[in-house]
């Protein structure tokens, strides 16, 4: 077990360091044109040239990312072009936001796609082709026209909830829970489609294995078994599309992030896109791919529990 | 089993194949409705100057934001431009996005997968690497980081997004390619002198090709998708007219103009909705062709065996002194399965069996002559769609066939028991040994954990596992065969059954492993004084261990009666061409005489295995 760790460990930091080797040098390419585009068509050449120089883009791209990775592993991800904060700070200010948000909608995706897709399974008929159905159209249906939708019907038809705004849980947890809670809905609904079918389906070939039958027979209840043994074996792959999703959900937080001006690392980034500031934009992308190989990790953790046989390969 | 993977299928599907399903596309009304939709998009997509009735750009500010008007169906969005003509514009521009995006998946996707699956072995570690290191990352993110270097160019988001979407087309021609290179039909072009470029033309094109179609289709959603979200976030070309610059105009105006972006919304998610219902009804129906060619593999064959032509020989009385009361009663046996068409499809007819307590009853037949199907309705455990359709089956003076599942969740275990034929696929791997045979105890006998696990590790010794402790803490796939069949034989007696079910214990495991097992099973069913009813294909473990035997073939018993009888009168022209078979070198038949029960017969005939002629395991 120890040793499956360390080599998932292990190709989670490959894994990462071959991203920002890639992200830097796609980002930092451009060298003088970088300085260039901050300072705009009327900059002098002698100024854009300055600006180079301060900000380091003269040197050879690859001393820039050396002294990049150097200050990364040190925890230090350089600051911003445009406001001079520290990048890190930038990210860590708004990760719990966004984490909050995702997080929230993988437990609903988690919980209710495995019932939608247990009762579609064992159900078979009409329940089957319903969770089917509604799979489709939350598959087929991008997350923000949800998000839209949701929008104009619960908080500005309804006028349920505030349709934008976010307040911190440490401020009002009642007033967090009602300004995440359309958003955690928007962005679970794609998700709870796709991991419904994935149950859906998994549970169906587990019921089909031979230990079930023999389980049965030795008097155990048919609802035993399947609580017991046949979800834990389906298990598996619902995990594996739960991380597959995670990386999906990760993607919507930044579209339902604008949409409910929530100010999480969504915000941040359609910020430092649309300025170019080039080391923000590097943080970002280095922080979420630490996420998702976190995330990663964390599921294969729970594979290797769930069933002992992974431990293995 | 053997398991149809319908979307990746081994076999070319002929042209014709593929013709019929656009044809079948075309009749079903959904596939029909997804059609025409897209190519009415299609179409009003190409034709937008000749459909549009304003041009898409030019505003006017006393028209911001202005309703339906004369020659305005929709209205003006916020800068006064016609909503109705930017919608069919954008359509354009946001489908001719999404196609250059699905053309760069498609060509690197396709064309890698087929370099990969079909030459190199090295390519595999490679490219999951690569998959991984896009997976990584959320599209919107790397498109967002894109943005930032080289601005808002739709074309160039597109193009990246394709690249990202790659994978998908990668491992969908990857797994065909491999799948069909070792093909025997490929093997044989390759002697035949087709060169690779032939073959990957003709055989292997034509495997991933409807695959690819149906891939093809869900990309373009997700293309349309993103597409829409770039816009949307505002960090689009803000030149073009889009579905999703139309939504940002809309999102920003909700309060104003609520109706502006329910157009572009409509639009986008109607065309997503499309494409994904047309990939599924594509699949569908693909799914459907290779489920008929499953049933056309050889079939129950139809009764041909007259019912009144079974044979029942009179009672050994010699041997029925070691029997004692019925246990079991299985009368005009029918089980039938639900066909999808409603009609119900039987497999067993008219099966009579008794077994009495201590008496081993051996059903023996080739495969599909429902001998298993017989044993797993006694269980009441028939698979999905099977179900006893006419008979009784007595046990303790009770119908079984009418009874609940509450109460065989009872009988099951305690009274009823059963032995599976293959052992590895029959123990959950997710649990050890011990847990799986501690639950049950537990349920059926109501004792307690540690008393469980006590009355466990006793029974795999008993069973003859050299090292109990370890067994019971080890999880299936630690075990052997041989090891976990001993294990199933243990789970099987762990509550005292009256009677035992054993399904072909001995099929799945090694020859001198067999013999063991069989010796094992002898020792509880004595020890334990159980009625047993033994499936098998094999005379050698009839002889071996059984009283009393009946032959199926076609879902039917043709021959029952006491086994030495059996093996020394055996009338049904079919049991004697079972007993020829096994029987041909002929030296084995003087023991037989001798011996009291079937039992003597076993030394002589060794380990005679009828499954060379009559077809391995059912």
């Amino acid at each position: 077990m120890f040793r499956f760790i360390l080599r998932r460990l292990l190709s989670g930091i490959v894994l990462l360091l071959l991203i920002s080797t890639i992200a830097f040098s796609l980002l930092y390419i451009g060298g003088g044109d970088i300085a260039r585009r901050i300072l705009g068509q009327m900059a002098t050449p002698e100024t854009v040239a300055q600006k180079s120089e301060q900000l380091g883009l003269n040197r050879p791209l690859y001393e820039q990312y050396f002294d990049w990775l150097s200050g990364a592993v040190r925890g230090d991800l350089g600051s911003s072009w445009f406001t001079g904060q520290l990048v890190t700070e930038g990210i860590t200010s708004r990760l719990a936001v966004t984490l909050s948000i995702v997080i929230g909608a993988i437990i609903l995706i988690a919980v209710v796609a495995v019932a939608l897709g247990v009762w579609a399974a064992i159900r078979g008929g009409w329940a089957d082709k319903v969770v089917q159905a509604v799979s489709i159209l939350g598959f087929a249906i991008p997350g923000f026209l949800i998000a839209l939708g949701l929008v104009t019907l619960f908080a500005l038809n309804l006028k349920w909830f505030k349709p934008t705004g976010y307040t911190a849980f440490a401020d009002s947890p009642t007033g967090w829970a009602a300004s995440v809670t359309l958003p955690i809905i928007a962005l679970a609904i794609g998700g709870i489609a796709g991991v419904a079918q994935q149950v859906r389906g998994s549970v169906v070939d587990a019921l089909r294995q031979d230990y079930v039958r023999t389980l049965r027979s030795r008097g155990l209840s048919f609802n035993r078994v399947v609580f017991k043994h046949v979800l834990r074996n389906a298990g598996g792959p619902a995990l594996a599309v739960l991380a597959v999703q995670f990386v999906g959900l990760l993607g919507g937080a930044v579209i339902v992030e604008q949409i409910f001006a929530i100010p999480g690392l969504g915000q941040v980034s359609v910020q430092a896109t649309t300025q170019g500031d080039i080391p923000m934009v590097m943080g970002l992308v280095v922080a979420t791919a630490a996420i998702v190989v976190i995330v990663n990790l964390l599921i294969d953790l729970l594979q290797g529990w769930l069933n002992p046989k992974v431990r293995l390969s | 089993m053997i398991d149809l993977t319908p979307t990746v299928m081994a076999p070319a599907l002929p042209r014709a194949a593929r013709r019929s399903l656009f044809s079948r596309l075309l009749r079903n009304p959904v596939g029909l409705a997804t059609m025409l939709f897209l190519t009415l998009l299609v179409l009003s997509a190409i034709f937008a100057p000749l459909l549009a009735p304003h041009d898409p750009n030019s505003s006017s500010i006393q028209d911001v934001l202005g309703g339906p008007a004369d020659g305005h169906p929709l209205g003006f969005d916020s800068s006064g431009r016609d909503v109705f003509s930017r919608l069919i514009f954008a359509g354009r521009f946001s489908l001719a996005g999404a196609a250059l995006a699905l053309l760069i998946a498609l060509v690197i996707g396709v064309t890698g997968g087929l370099i990969a699956g079909y030459y190199g072995k090295w390519f595999d570690s490679v490219s999951s690497w690569l998959t991984g290191l896009l997976m990584a990352l959320p599209g919107i993110v790397v498109l967002l980081a894109a943005r930032s270097v080289l601005g808002p160019s739709m074309w160039l988001s597109m193009m990246i997004f394709g690249v990202l979407l790659s994978p998908a087309f990668f491992r969908l021609v990857y797994a065909s390619v491999t799948a069909v290179r070792n093909e025997l039909y490929v093997d044989a072009a390759r002697v035949a002198g087709l060169g690779d470029t032939r073959i990957i033309g003709k055989h292997i094109l034509t495997v991933v090709r409807a695959p690819v179609i149906i891939q093809s289709a869900m990309v373009l959603g997700i293309a349309i998708a993103i597409q829409a979200g770039l816009d949307f976030l505002g960090l689009g070309d803000q030149s073009i007219p889009t579905w999703g610059t139309m939504l940002n105009d809309g999102f920003r105006q909700i309060y104003k103009e609520p109706l502006l972006i329910l157009w572009p919304s409509v639009v986008i998610a109607l065309t997503c909705v499309a494409l994904t219902l047309l990939a599924n009804t594509m699949r569908d129906l693909l799914e459907r062709s290779g489920k008929a060619k499953a049933r056309r593999r050889p079939p129950l064959r139809p009764a041909d065996v007259n019912k009144t032509a079974a044979v029942f020989h009179a009672e050994d009385l010699s041997s029925s002194g070691r029997t004692g009361e019925v246990l079991l009663d299985v009368r005009d046996l029918a089980i039938g399965y639900d066909q999808p068409d409603g009609t119900v499809k039987t497999v067993v007819h008219d099966v009579s069996l008794t077994v009495r307590r201590g008496e081993v009853h051996g059903l023996i037949g080739e495969s599909g002559s429902g001998k298993t199907q017989t044993a797993w309705s006694i269980l009441r455990l028939l698979p999905d769609g099977g179900r006893v359709t006419g008979g009784a089956i007595f046990f303790e003076g009770k119908d079984l066939a009418l009874a609940s599942e509450k109460e065989m969740t009872k009988i099951r275990g305690k009274k009823i028991a059963y032995i599976p034929q293959e052992p590895m696929s029959n123990l959950d791997s997710a649990f050890t040994i011990g847990s799986q045979l501690v639950e049950p105890m537990r349920v059926c006998l109501g004792i307690s954990k540690k008393e469980a696990t006590q009355r466990a590790l006793k029974l795999l010794a008993r069973v003859g596992i050299p090292n109990p402790e370890r067994t019971f803490a080890a999880y299936p796939h630690e075990v052997s065969g041989g090891m976990a069949q001993r294990v199933l034989i243990a789970g099987a007696v762990s509550c005292d059954p009256d009677l035992l079910i054993a399904d072909e214990p001995t099929t799945a495991l090694d020859v001198t492993v067999q013999a063991e097992v069989l010796d094992l099973l002898r020792e509880l069913q004595s020890e334990l004084n159980m009625g047993v009813v033994l499936v098998t294909h094999n005379f050698g473990v009839v002889a071996d261990l059984c009283d009393r035997v009946s032959v199926m073939r076609d879902g039917r018993v043709i021959e029952t009666g006491p086994v030495r009888a059996i093996f020394t009168q055996a009338k049904h022209p079919y049991t004697q061409s079972l007993l020829a078979a096994i029987l041909e070198d002929g030296e084995a038949r003087g023991d037989l005489d001798e011996g009291n029960s079937g039992r003597a017969a076993a030394a002589a005939l060794a380990t005679p295995s009828i499954s060379d002629t009559i077809g391995a395991q059912s």
